[in-house]
Formats: structure tokens, sequence, C-alpha cells
């Protein structure tokens, strides 16, 4: 599969995919858990995330080239690749976290084009998004239960006490004991500041959750910690996932659909930018030997590329 | 493109002539073609600034207009610019009042006019060097700080963080503080004008033994309710260009540590910078309609 708008499932066979891959139609009524699932394949009207042949320059390179890509509501999709090539610039510029020195194409929230809204506009509609940042991005200045009220103080007429319960609820929803609530961000470990600004993430009660590498720099039980709750958060509060990793494992765990960026620097002009996207299983059975060496993990010939670009240009 | 796994005498006639192009010195054209370039950039880069600065400005007064700032963040900006700099501010004021009398008394002496010298020291005092290094202690203390905090916040994803919950981070980290710099810059300024003052006549009148009653009575004839609208009408600006460039800076910062300290040095060396400038066009302007209200000030 790929970028190309030809080549893009429709609506209808997206849904048969999803359908026959994790809730075979045999089996007959769907189980419980499958609700959000179930509730993304049955609406109408125009998907929920389109993302209409974007192009990014960042710093003078070129970042992202022509993406486009469609994502339906309620789907948990996984935007792996290795690092350079765009990952963490397309999430950010999904909500326009960050201002490249060129941008083209559009970004479509339910039809509703994001770079087309007012700043005003676009801060409201940001408000739909839960963000978890790679560091969790806490506020240093304020404790962890200021941190996660932040957005309800901010945004909500909610009083100290409503806040309080929240707060505590949303604690023990990623598993941090109360006490953590007048702690500074300093004084907790990586996976428990992650797990707060996941906390945060959720205090608005978001349709969708951005994720920005989750499990990066945590040990092995922890990172999946984050995976369960990615996958308890996608059906407690049913919301769509993007997360952009390059965690294999956790990719396969969580997403529905994986969707792998190649650098554009390794990449002919006319080369789509998308090089795979498909299912977990999918993935496992590619032929393209892109993708399966990043699955593998393997070096290939990488090294010997790189040590080739810096040794000195002139013979003796 | 020659391979270099292998010599040159193993060298064929096309990788010869790749090597001959890739080895020869450029040419003058090719050495114009590329000052140009350079120079096309710098000016580039510094139209791209101030576009990107002015639209920065720009935005800060819009969010300013359209959202009531809360008061806990504008309290706490108060906090930090005003009552955390007053110490620094009045010490400086004071001392530079003292040096003036010492530098100034020598000269006033030998012209016997020693008693005129509070008009001078005043003078100077209220119009330019309390106004001035007010905005300066406030670019060093203030404007770095309010760089390197952003600036951080910015590395760290934190202004990020901000903008995906749906708080504008302009509104929410910069209106306070430039709202800080800009109405508690002139509090600032005149507690400098009067510590100035009185470190200056204290100096004058206990260590330098000139009479107390003509040393005010020339204070107060030649500085004038104009020469103090100067001072603090100026330090308006002043206090302005503090938080815009700081905040610039912070938001723009570049990744990692050394980021952060550009960013506080930046700050600090483009807010001094443009003190003086403006300082200097204030100063030509304020003359001039000092002239046509018909003040002609005088020491002497």
């Amino acid at each position: 599969m790929s970028d190309h708008p030809d080549e893009t499932p429709t609506l209808s066979k997206r849904r048969r995919i999803i359908v026959n891959d994790v809730y075979p139609a045999e089996e007959g009524e769907y189980p419980a858990e499958a609700r959000p699932l179930e509730r993304a394949v049955v609406e109408d009207g125009p998907p929920f995330l389109q993302v209409e042949s974007l192009s990014v320059v960042f710093q003078r390179n070129p970042v992202l080239r022509a993406i486009r890509l469609t994502i339906n509501r309620g789907e948990t999709v996984a935007i792996i690749g290795e690092s350079g090539c765009g990952k963490t610039v397309f999430l950010k510029s999904l909500i326009g976290l960050i201002e490249p020195e060129y941008r083209q194409g559009n970004v479509l929230f339910d039809g509703n084009d994001f770079y087309g809204m007012t700043t005003r506009q676009q801060t409201r509609e940001r408000m739909r998004f839960g963000f978890v940042f790679q560091q969790a991005a806490l506020f240093d200045s304020m404790s962890i239960g200021e941190n996660i009220s932040f957005p309800l103080e901010q945004h909500t007429m909610k009083t100290d006490e409503e806040m309080e319960a929240i707060v505590l609820r949303l604690l023990a929803e990623v598993g941090l004991p109360p006490s953590v609530h007048a702690k500074r961000p300093g004084e907790l470990s990586g996976g428990m500041r992650k797990r707060a600004g996941f906390a945060r993430a959720l205090a608005m009660g978001p349709e969708v959750m951005l994720y920005d590498e989750p499990t990066t720099g945590l040990d092995p039980i922890m990172s999946d910690v984050i995976n369960e709750l990615i996958i308890n958060t996608k059906k407690q509060h049913e919301v769509t996932g993007i997360m952009v990793t390059h965690d294999m494992k956790s990719a396969k765990k969580v997403a529905d659909r994986i969707i792998m960026f190649y650098p554009l620097s390794r990449l002919e002009p006319e080369e789509p930018q998308i090089i795979f996207d498909g299912t977990p299983e999918e993935i496992d059975r590619c032929r393209d030997p892109r993708v399966s060496q990043f699955i593998r993990g393997e070096a290939r010939e990488r090294l010997m590329e790189m040590t080739e670009a810096y040794k000195p240009q002139y013979p003796e | 493109m020659p391979d270099i796994s292998k010599k040159t005498s193993e060298y064929g006639a096309e990788e010869i002539t790749d090597l001959v192009k890739l080895s020869r010195r450029p040419t003058l054209l090719e050495n114009i073609q590329q000052y140009v370039e350079e120079i096309g950039d710098v000016f580039a880069s510094r139209v791209i600034y101030v576009g990107d600065f002015t639209s920065f400005a720009g935005n800060v007064f819009y969010w300013m207009g359209v959202k009531t700032v809360r008061r806990d963040a504008l309290a706490r900006a108060f906090y930090q610019i005003g009552v955390l700099s007053l110490p620094v501010v009045m010490l400086t004021g004071m001392f530079i009042g003292m040096v003036l009398a010492v530098q100034c008394h020598a000269q006033f002496k030998a012209i016997g006019m020693a008693e005129r010298l509070g008009g001078a020291i005043n003078l100077s005092l209220v119009r330019e060097l309390g106004p001035v290094l007010a905005a300066v202690m406030l670019a060093g203390r203030v404007g770095c700080s309010i760089a390197a905090e952003l600036g951080t916040m910015r590395v760290t994803e934190q202004i990020d963080a901000l903008t995906s919950m749906g708080t504008n981070p302009i509104w929410y980290l910069v209106v306070p503080r430039f709202l800080g710099c800009l109405l508690l810059i002139p509090a600032l300024t005149v507690m400098a004008d009067v510590m100035g003052i009185y470190g200056g006549a204290y100096y004058c009148v206990h260590v330098l033994g000139i009479e107390s009653g003509p040393y005010w009575e020339n204070s107060y004839h030649f500085v004038g309710g104009f020469d103090i609208f100067t001072g603090i009408f100026k330090s308006l600006f002043f206090g302005a260009a503090i938080a815009l460039i700081a905040c610039h800076q912070g938001f723009r910062c570049d990744a990692g540590a050394e980021g952060v300290g550009k960013a506080a040095t930046v700050s600090f060396v483009a807010s001094f910078v443009m003190i003086l400038f403006i300082d200097l066009i204030l100063g030509i302007v304020l003359e001039r309609v000092n002239q046509m209200l018909g003040n002609v000030p005088g020491i002497v």
C-alpha cells in the first residue's frame, strides 16, 4: 500500500480490512471490547483525519513530502520509521505545533481544514487532542497535581474540589499514588513523569491521543506498562490514537494499523515517503527490504555507507 | 565521483576527469558567486529575523487585546520583575549618584560652582542615567532570566505542551511578562532616580562638604517636570523592548544547553543595544519637543 490516492483503500475496503483482521465476520456478534472499533467502522461522513499532500521543510531540510493518508475514528495508528524520517514533525504538524519554513498541503479533521482556521479556532480545535510528549513536557514550576489540572483550570469552570477529584482519578488510572500529587516533576522517575504526562493529556477527555515515542527511554517493563495504558485508554475513553514510535514491539501490540515513513534523504524524488500502510500482521509479511530491515533492526550496509561518506574525499 | 578505495594510478580517464574537477581551485567568478551567496544569506536571515520579531510583537499586542490576562500570572510576573529587581536597581542608582558626585566635583569646584553640582547630578540621573541603568539592570536580571526560562521551556517541549492543551503560549507566558516589564519599569526608574539623588546628595553634603541648602536649591531649579517625564517616558519603551526581545529569544531558542545560554546572552546584548538606540532616538525627539515648549535647560 502506498500514499497514492488511487492505492489508498476506500472507506468500505478499509472497513472490511479492519473487521476481517480483528473480528472475523463469521464469529457473529462483536465482543464488547470491540465497541470503539465498531464505532469507527460504521460511522458515515468524512474520515476523522485526512492528510492531503503534506510537505514540510524544516530548518532548510525537506522532512515530509506529499504525505497523503486517512485515519478513521477509533483507529490506533502507529507511525514508524528510522530517526530523522519526519515522524515527530508529522505528528506535531497535525495540530500545528511547529512552524516550519515551508509547508504545503492540508490537514482535515472531520472535513475541516486545520491550517485554514484562525489562530483562535486552531486553539479551540487543539482541545480535542491529548498529546503525550517524548519527555513528558511537564511544567517544572508546577506540582504534578497542578500539571494535571492545568487544562481543566484553563478551559473549565470546575471548582478546586472537582479538579482535585479528577486529578486523583487520573493518577489512579495511570498507576500513580496520590502522594505524587504535591511533588514536582523533577522528583519523579522517567516512567512516573511519562505517566503523569499521560494523565495530563487525558484530563480534558480528548477524542484523539497523540503519542510521541511514548516508550522511548523506559525499561522494558515500564514500556509495556505504557503500552497497556494506551490500550486501556482506547477501551475506556474510546479515543483515536496516533502513535509515533520506532519500538516495533510497542507498535505491534498497540496499533490496529502501522504506517512506515522513510527518510527523504534515502528516497528518489518520485518515490512515496510512506513505504508501508497496513496491519501489524501484514508488516511481518511485507517483502519490501526497507520495511523488513527496519522491523528486524538490521544495520546491513548502513555503517559502511556512513563511514564511506565521512572518509576524506581525495585519495593519497 | 572517483572511487576512493583505489590508488590514483589505477584510475581510468573518466575518474581522473572527475578528480580534476573536484581538486581544482575555484575560479574568481566562483569565489565572487560564493561571497555574494554568503552576503545574501546573511541579509536574508536578518530580514527573516526582523519579520519574525515583528510578527511576534504583533501577536503579543493581539493577545493582550483579545483576552484578559489571569491575575495570578500577572501577580507572579510583577513579583518576579518588580519586587525582586527593586534592591539591585536601588543599589545601582545610589552608587551611580555617588560616582557622579566623585567624578564631577573637581571640575565644578575648579570653576567655582560646586554648589551647582546637585543640578548636574540630578539632571543626568533623571533624564538619562536613571532610566538607562534601571533598564540595563532589568535586561540583565529579568531579560536573561526570561530568555533562559522560556528557552528551557521551548527545548523541553513545555511550550508545545501548552499549545497542545489549547492555551496560547504567547497569551499565557509572554503577555504577563510584557506587562510586568512595561508597567513596572517606570516605578523602578523612579526608585533608581530617588536613590541616585539621595546617594549623590549624601556624598556631596557629608563627604565633600557642600552646603545642603544651595545644593538642593540648585537641584530644584535645574530639574523640571519635563525632565522627569522624559526619563519615565523613555523607560516605557525600554521595558517593552526588553520584554519582547527576551521572550522572542526564548521562544526561538535552539536546542540544547548551548541554545538556552545563547538565547540569554543574545537577549541581554540585543536589549542593551536597543536601549541605547531607543535612548538616542527618543532623546533627539524629546529634546525637540522640549525646545518647542520653550524650555531651555542649563546648569550654568
